[in-house]
Parts: C-alpha cells; sequence; structure tokens
C-alpha cells in the first residue's frame, strides 16, 4: 500500500507542478496566459516533444540515447541537401532522411543490446562523431533554398493550431498505443526492471532493446525535418544539447532512469513544464544565463525526488 | 560449563523465523585448537549457526560462551576484533581491483604522514602469506588470482586480525581436488599454529580427513557431537536423515502416458556431462544433488537460456532445436526459476500483465493487447491457483513470495505450457503456501503435464517425484524409482559415492 501511495505522489507531483508554474507565470506576467502564448509554447516544444517519446522508450529499457542532437543535426544537413543540390521532391527526401535516421539508431541498438557495449559510451560515440558527420557533409556552411511547399511541416497551421504541434500530438497518442497497448511496448517496460526475467519468459530481449534505439533515432529524425521546416536552413550546429533538454523532459515527466517505470502521459507534462519554464522566463526578462542555471536545478530536484521516491518504496 | 578444553560454548540458542525454527535450543561446544565439522542437510541450521557465532544475527535466547565469559549478543565488529571470530564464506569478501596487501588492511591502512603507506602494507602482507607458507605477490590484483588463491588471501585476512576461532562455509565448493588439497594443508597447519577452525561441509569425505571431531544438526536441533576417529559415514548419514516424512505430501494415482521430453547425451562446454533422461506426460521427476551439481544448469540448458555444446533434444518425440528461451516456450516448455524476483517475475508490472506475458498473442485484438481479454484470462487463473489478491492490477511485486510463485506459474497455464521445470519451487515459502504449492503440481501433473522439480529439500524431493534423478557434479549419478528412493541412497548418490 505503501508503494502505491509513494507512486501515486509521484504522478500527481508533477501535475502539480505544471499547475503551479502555469498560475506563477499568470500572475507575474500578463503575456503569459494568452492563446497566442500558449500555442506559441506547444509548438517550441513540439520537436522536443515528438523526441522525448522516443526517449521514453529508450530510458524505459533502462538505456540512455545521447546522439538525439546530432541526428537532429545530419537530418538537417541531409534533409536540405536533398531538396536543394540533389533536387529531390519533399516526400522521397523525408523518407530518407527518415530511413537515415532510423539506421543510426539500428546501428546504436545494435552495439548496445546485441554486442553489450554500454548505451552511454555507444551514443555519446554516435553522438560526436554524427555531429562531425553533419559538418563534413555541408563543409561546414548552412544549406540554403528548400522548396517553399517544404515550409508548412514546421511553420503551417491545421485551424489555429500549428502543425508541429498536431504532429507531436499524434506522436504522443501513438506513442502511447505503442507503449501499452503492443507486445512490444510491454515488453520495453519489462526490460528495464528486469532484463533476465524478460529473457526467461520467452523474449528476444536483444531485439526489443535495439527496437527502442531505433524508435528514438525515427522520431527524432521527425523532430529534425520540422526543425529544418521552421528554420528554412540546414544548420549543422543545429540541435547542440538538444540529448540533454529531452533527457530533462523525460526525467522530469517521472520515467525512472532505472527503467521499468513511468507513463508516456506524465511525460507530455514534464515537456510542457519545460517548455513553460523557458517561456516564462524569458517574459520576465531573465537573462539566459539564468536560465541555464533553473533548468539544471530543475533536473536535480526531478531525480532527487525519483530516488527519494524509490528509496522510500524500498 | 568453565571447561578449559572449550574455547566457543553455546547455550540453549534457539533463533526463530517466520514459519520455521532455524536454530533450537542448540549446545555445541567447540575445544581449543580442533577442527570442528558441522554438517547437516539444507535447512539443518548450519548457516544460521555461523551467522550467530560471527555476531551477523542475534539469537532469541541462550548465550554464548567464549573462554569462560558468557555473551548474550555481540556485533560482527566485535566479534572479529574483540572476540578473534573470523568466517570465510562461499562468496568471498574481496575487491578485485585491489591489491593483495591492500585487500588485508581494507578499512584499516597503514599511514604514513596521513597517507597510505604500501611499502609497508606489502611488507607485512608479505610476512603473512609466508607464514602460511604461500608464495604470492601481495602486490598482485585479487581479480588475477585464482578462486583458490582468494581463499587463501581470505585466510590471510583472517590472520591478520589476529583470529582465534576460523569458521569455513563449504570451502571446497569451489576448488578443484589438486585445490582442495593444498587448502587442506593449510587448514592443518592453521591448527597447528593454534587456530580454532568450526569447518561446514556437505562432502562426508572431507571431514573424515580433515575434523577431529562433528556435530550432526537436523531440522535445527543438536543431533549428536562425535569423535571423527570413532564414527563411520553411514552413522553419519543416518543421523543427518533419519527422520520420518510425514503427511505434507498430497498422494495421488500417477498415470503416466507418452514421453514429452527426451534428453539424449547432453553436455555443456562448462560443467554437464552427457545427460540423458526421459520424462512422460504425467509424470513428476525429481532431480536431487548438492548445491554446485548442476542441475539449475541442466535446466536452464533444456530451456534455452545457457548453451549446450553437444546432445539432442526431442519433445513429443521430435528433435527440436531450442536455442532461446522463446523456442522453448513455443514448444510449450516453461521454466519457473529459483530466483523469483530476479529471474521470474516483472516486478513493476500488474498481476495480469504478469501472466498474460508470454503469451500476449493470445489477448490481442485487431494487433493490440485487449485489457478486457487480458483480465478475462488473468482472473480464471487466478481463481484456478487461488492467488491472493484483491484484483489483478495489483503490482506483482506486492505480493508474498508464494503467490509470485503461484504468478509465474499462471503465466506458463495461460501459454499452455504441457511441460514445466520448477527450480526449487518452494525455497522462500512459508509452510502452508509450500503445501499448496505441492497441491498444484500434483494437479498439474494429474492434468498430464509433465513436471520437472528440481530440489534440494530432501523432503519434498522424496514425497512429490515419481522417479528421482541424482546428479553429482554435473553427471547422472544414479535414478531411483518410487519406492527404492530412501534418504541415505539419495545423499550417497549426491555425494558421488
Amino acid at each position: 500500500m505503501k508503494a502505491l501511495k509513494s507512486m501515486n505522489i509521484k504522478r500527481y507531483a508533477i501535475f502539480g507542478v505544471l499547475v503551479l508554474l502555469v498560475i506563477f507565470f499568470s500572475m507575474v506576467t500578463n503575456t503569459f496566459l494568452t492563446t497566442s502564448n500558449l500555442l506559441n509554447i506547444s509548438r517550441q516544444v513540439s520537436m522536443l516533444g515528438i523526441s522525448a517519446v522516443g526517449m521514453t522508450c529508450v530510458i524505459l529499457t533502462s538505456g540512455i540515447d545521447l546522439s538525439v542532437g546530432s541526428v537532429m543535426a545530419i537530418v538537417n544537413i541531409i534533409g536540405a541537401r536533398l531538396m536543394t543540390e540533389f533536387g529531390l521532391p519533399i516526400l522521397p527526401a523525408a523518407v530518407i532522411t527518415l530511413f537515415i535516421s532510423a539506421l543510426v539508431g539500428l546501428l546504436n541498438g545494435v552495439m548496445i543490446s546485441y554486442v553489450g557495449v554500454p548505451a552511454f559510451i555507444v551514443t555519446l560515440a554516435t553522438m560526436i562523431s554524427l555531429r562531425g558527420l553533419a559538418y563534413v557533409l555541408c563543409g561546414g556552411m548552412p544549406v540554403w533554398g528548400m522548396p517553399d511547399a517544404f515550409r508548412t511541416l514546421g511553420q503551417g497551421y491545421i485551424g489555429p493550431i500549428p502543425v508541429p504541434v498536431v504532429i507531436m500530438l499524434i506522436v504522443f497518442a501513438l506513442g502511447w498505443v505503442f507503449l501499452n497497448r503492443t507486445r512490444t511496448g510491454r515488453y520495453i517496460y519489462g526490460l528495464g526492471g528486469n532484463q533476465e526475467a524478460v529473457r526467461l519468459a520467452g523474449i528476444k530481449t536483444t531485439r526489443v532493446g535495439a527496437t527502442a534505439y531505433i524508435i528514438s533515432s525515427l522520431l527524432t529524425g521527425l523532430a529534425g525535418l520540422i526543425m529544418l521546416s521552421r528554420i528554412n536552413t540546414g544548420q549543422p550546429k543545429i540541435g547542440t544539447a538538444f540529448e540533454m533538454d529531452v533527457i530533462t523532459a523525460v526525467v522530469l515527466g517521472g520515467v525512472s532512469m532505472r527503467g521499468g517505470s513511468g507513463s508516456i502521459l506524465g511525460v507530455l507534462v514534464g515537456v510542457f513544464i519545460t517548455g513553460i519554464l523557458s517561456n516564462g522566463m524569458i517574459l520576465l526578462n531573465i537573462s539566459e544565463y539564468y536560465q541555464q542555471i533553473a533548468k539544471g536545478l530543475v533536473l536535480l530536484f526531478a531525480v532527487t525526488f525519483d530516488t527519494v521516491a524509490n528509496l522510500r518504496k524500498a | 560449563m568453565g571447561d578449559e578444553k572449550c574455547m566457543v560454548s553455546t547455550r540453549q540458542i534457539v533463533k526463530q523465523y517466520p514459519g520455521v525454527l532455524a536454530l533450537d535450543h542448540v549446545d555445541i561446544d567447540i575445544h581449543r585448537g580442533e577442527i570442528h565439522a558441522i554438517c547437516g542437510e539444507n535447512g539443518a541450521g548450519k548457516s544460521t549457526f555461523i551467522k550467530i557465532l560471527t555476531g551477523a544475527i542475534q539469537a532469541d535466547s541462550g548465550c554464548i560462551e567464549i573462554d569462560g565469559v558468557t555473551h548474550t549478543g555481540f556485533t560482527p565488529n566485535e566479534a572479529l576484533t574483540r572476540l578473534g571470530i573470523s568466517a570465510i564464506y562461499q562468496e568471498f569478501n574481496l575487491i578485485p581491483a585491489l591489491s593483495i596487501a591492500e585487500n588485508l588492511f581494507l578499512g584499516d591502512e597503514m599511514l604514513n604522514r596521513g597517507f597510505v603507506d604500501h611499502k609497508a602494507m606489502n611488507k607485512v602482507a608479505r610476512k603473512i602469506l609466508t607464514s602460511l607458507d604461500v608464495d604470492l605477490d601481495p602486490r598482485l590484483p585479487v581479480a588475477r588470482l585464482a578462486v583458490a588463491y582468494q581463499q587463501i588471501v581470505e585466510i590471510a585476512k583472517a590472520t591478520r586480525h589476529n583470529a582465534r576461532l576460523l569458521i569455513m562455509d563449504e570451502p571446497t565448493a569451489p576448488l578443484t581436488i589438486h585445490e582442495v588439497q593444498t587448502l587442506f594443508s593449510l587448514v592443518r597447519k592453521l591448527k597447528e599454529q593454534g587456530m580454532t577452525i568450526i569447518y561446514i561441509s556437505h562432502r562426508l569425505q572431507e571431514i573424515f580427513e580433515l575434523a577431529d571431531r562433528v556435530t550432526v544438526l537436523r531440522d535445527g536441533k543438536k543431533i549428536a557431537t562425535l569423535v571423527t576417529r570413532e564414527t563411520t559415514k553411514d552413522e553419519l548419514i543416518h543421523l543427518m536423515v533419519n527422520r520420518k516424512l510425514d503427511e505434507t505430501y498430497p498422494k495421488r494415482s500417477h498415470q503416466t502416458g507418452e514421453t514429452i521430453l527426451e534428453v539424449r547425451n547432453l553436455s555443456t562446454s562448462s560443467l554437464l556431462r552427457d545427460i540423458s533422461f526421459t520424462l512422460a506426460s504425467g509424470e513428476i521427476l525429481g532431480f536431487g544433488g548438492l548445491v554446485g551439481a548442476g542441475r539449475t544448469e541442466l535446466a536452464r540448458a533444456i530451456y534455452g537460456a545457457d548453451p549446450r555444446s553437444s546432445g539432442e533434444v526431442l519433445v513429443h518425440k521430435k528433435a527440436v532445436s531450442i536455442r532461446h528461451p522463446r523456442d522453448a516456450v513455443a514448444l510449450r516448455i516453461g521454466l519457473i526459476p529459483e530466483d523469483r524476483k530476479q529471474q521470474g517475475i516483472i516486478s513493476e508490472l500488474s498481476i495480469k500483465e504478469n501472466i498474460s506475458y508470454s503469451s500476449f498473442d493470445k489477448v490481442l485484438r485487431g494487433g493490440l493487447i485487449s485489457m478486457k481479454r487480458m483480465q478475462h484470462v488473468a482472473q480464471r487463473i487466478i481463481t484456478l491457483l487461488r492467488i491472493a489478491t484483491p484484483d489483478a492490477e495489483k503490482r506483482v511485486k506486492e505480493l508474498s513470495g508464494g503467490n509470485q510463485q503461484k504468478v509465474i506459474i499462471a503465466r506458463w497455464l495461460a501459454a499452455d505450457c504441457d511441460l514445466l521445470i520448477f527450480d526449487e519451487p518452494t525455497r522462500g515459502i512459508d509452510v502452508g503456501a509450500k503445501k499448496e504449492m505441492y497441491e498444484h503440481i500434483n494437479d498439474l501433473a494429474m492434468q498430464g503435464k509433465g513436471i520437472i522439480i528440481i530440489s534440494s529439500d530432501m523432503q519434498e524431493l522424496l514425497g512429490m517425484s515419481d522417479r528421482i534423478i541424482v546428479m553429482h557434479e554435473g553427471v547422472v549419478t544414479g535414478v531411483l524409482c518410487g519406492e527404492e528412493a530412501t534418504q541415505d541412497k539419495v545423499l550417497r548418490l549426491a555425494s558421488g559415492e
């Protein structure tokens, strides 16, 4: 019963934090609680959110994916070059780009699940190398001149809602179904708690583990395409430290770094908390340096909370 | 009392655990400078006795006299530093990355102006090793040593703490025959130097080779202390097992059907050699043997959890290739592992998910898991196995050990398994739940499932099995059918005699 209680506290606490933040910023600014600002926040967090769904899968298996920022960069460059120099139409260019990002996930997954190299090291290595590759692929120069229609992905609206927000919500919905209603999703939860038990239950744990990394890279690829469309240039430096934002959002959302527990709904809340924090601080004219300090403290708070909640259970 | 000869005497020591009286008014006198063996089956109370002597746990009542001074309890630290009691367990307490000398001085390093004085430590360490007739460089990291030498480092640690009583728990289990002889001469040397030694072992041969006296424990009671020269192996075995089988084991008429599993000449690279046996539907086949005999390894090799080096497995008379537990599950074989917390349950998930975990394909609807169907399956099996829970949503880690065990069985029932391998099915389960577990296992056999039980509990093994295969160090040493299986015979075969 005790365990159940602390579980619930953990689950509600994150919603409470979100509500408190909203109340706080509504009181100290008069621009925060407006439809346009809220839509603005949603659009700003959409890429973070899409990638966070993939990161959730990875962290649930008790892994980590540090390569997402660099995946975003190569997607940016490859996508841009396919559409400009190679003159490919938008759809095939997007498909090829997503395919390449999935290949990165496959590489990560094989090295981690099949070969057994620690996830931190593998994805650190791909993070470093892919960043280099992004610069090599564009010669260090930004790539310009995408077709106008491509802007819709990042800058368009469906009714009043920005397209990226719609995509993010769809990704979250699919993520929920995947993690809660498919076999692989449930195996991902199991892997984090107890790999050997899952294997002895007759499940190919290696394949399940690798799948999580593929999903992470693939969704980051999608987020990268949206980013490309929003800034309308292929930038090799894009997505620097993006992995840290994504991990922060996921952990804030209540996914345990030990894996095995956490919910996709919590992650959505975590994503919005990160978005609201930076938006609110901008509205309050807090300098970026201080924002940085605040973000770090928030992450520390979230992990401490998770650790303490787990200690109580034990 | 106050006997000059006695170094340690326990008086009426009692230790009660939930559901079991681990030590029942035990009086044992350990003489100064003797090698005193303690033997008994699993669960006889040997480990509990050691733990009380080393201060790891406290007795509920009774006292311990050490050098004529009466103690009712002491901490592990007091036992080690003040009373000179040191123990070497099967799992070593060494830090692999540190050197021999650093391990000897761990927590008590020699310092020179605030810095660790490696030179001085190495010098003392070398002196200790030489006194034990061991030629080892104290600067070597422990990780680079063979198991036998790691054990010697443990002994050296005890000597450095000026231990006067050294307790050794199954010290020969991880050693080769040659290493055992080296250890024995070391133990004899320690005795010459005036050390008192308590020697715990399953292996009767060793007791006769090494010990001056031997105490037999059974079901937490001291049965006798004998002078080894004046007794025989047969007498010891008799004292260890002489016990009536009680009525916890439900009777059943066993009707066996077709052969569902046949194993031919199975070997693994590490332990198992040339193992063959068959199992019929409706049969309960027991596997007896000592710890390390290779029974769990055999189960895992059949199940595809560990690789085989050679041999064939036939399921329903067809040769099959099982290379991953998934292949075994597809052939409707289920394993209920000994370590259910680490290898059985998926602790963060609900009971119903744990039940359907190996058979989600049966609860799909349009490719997705249907909560309703899963609930339906879970409810049926929860009722069938009488799993004590208010609902199927409860997380499995909140259940008792016995109920967690049932959830694993439920998982295999949900997956329609017709061959179940139980590794120590009732370890860590309280007495009442044990009996229920036996009833369930019997029911499953009567429904025509083939059952393998690996058990170190002699009563359980004899009470449940139709046939018993006994193993010793990776080979089958005997097969006992029905009435011919007795505790004496199983124990003899298990000791490799």
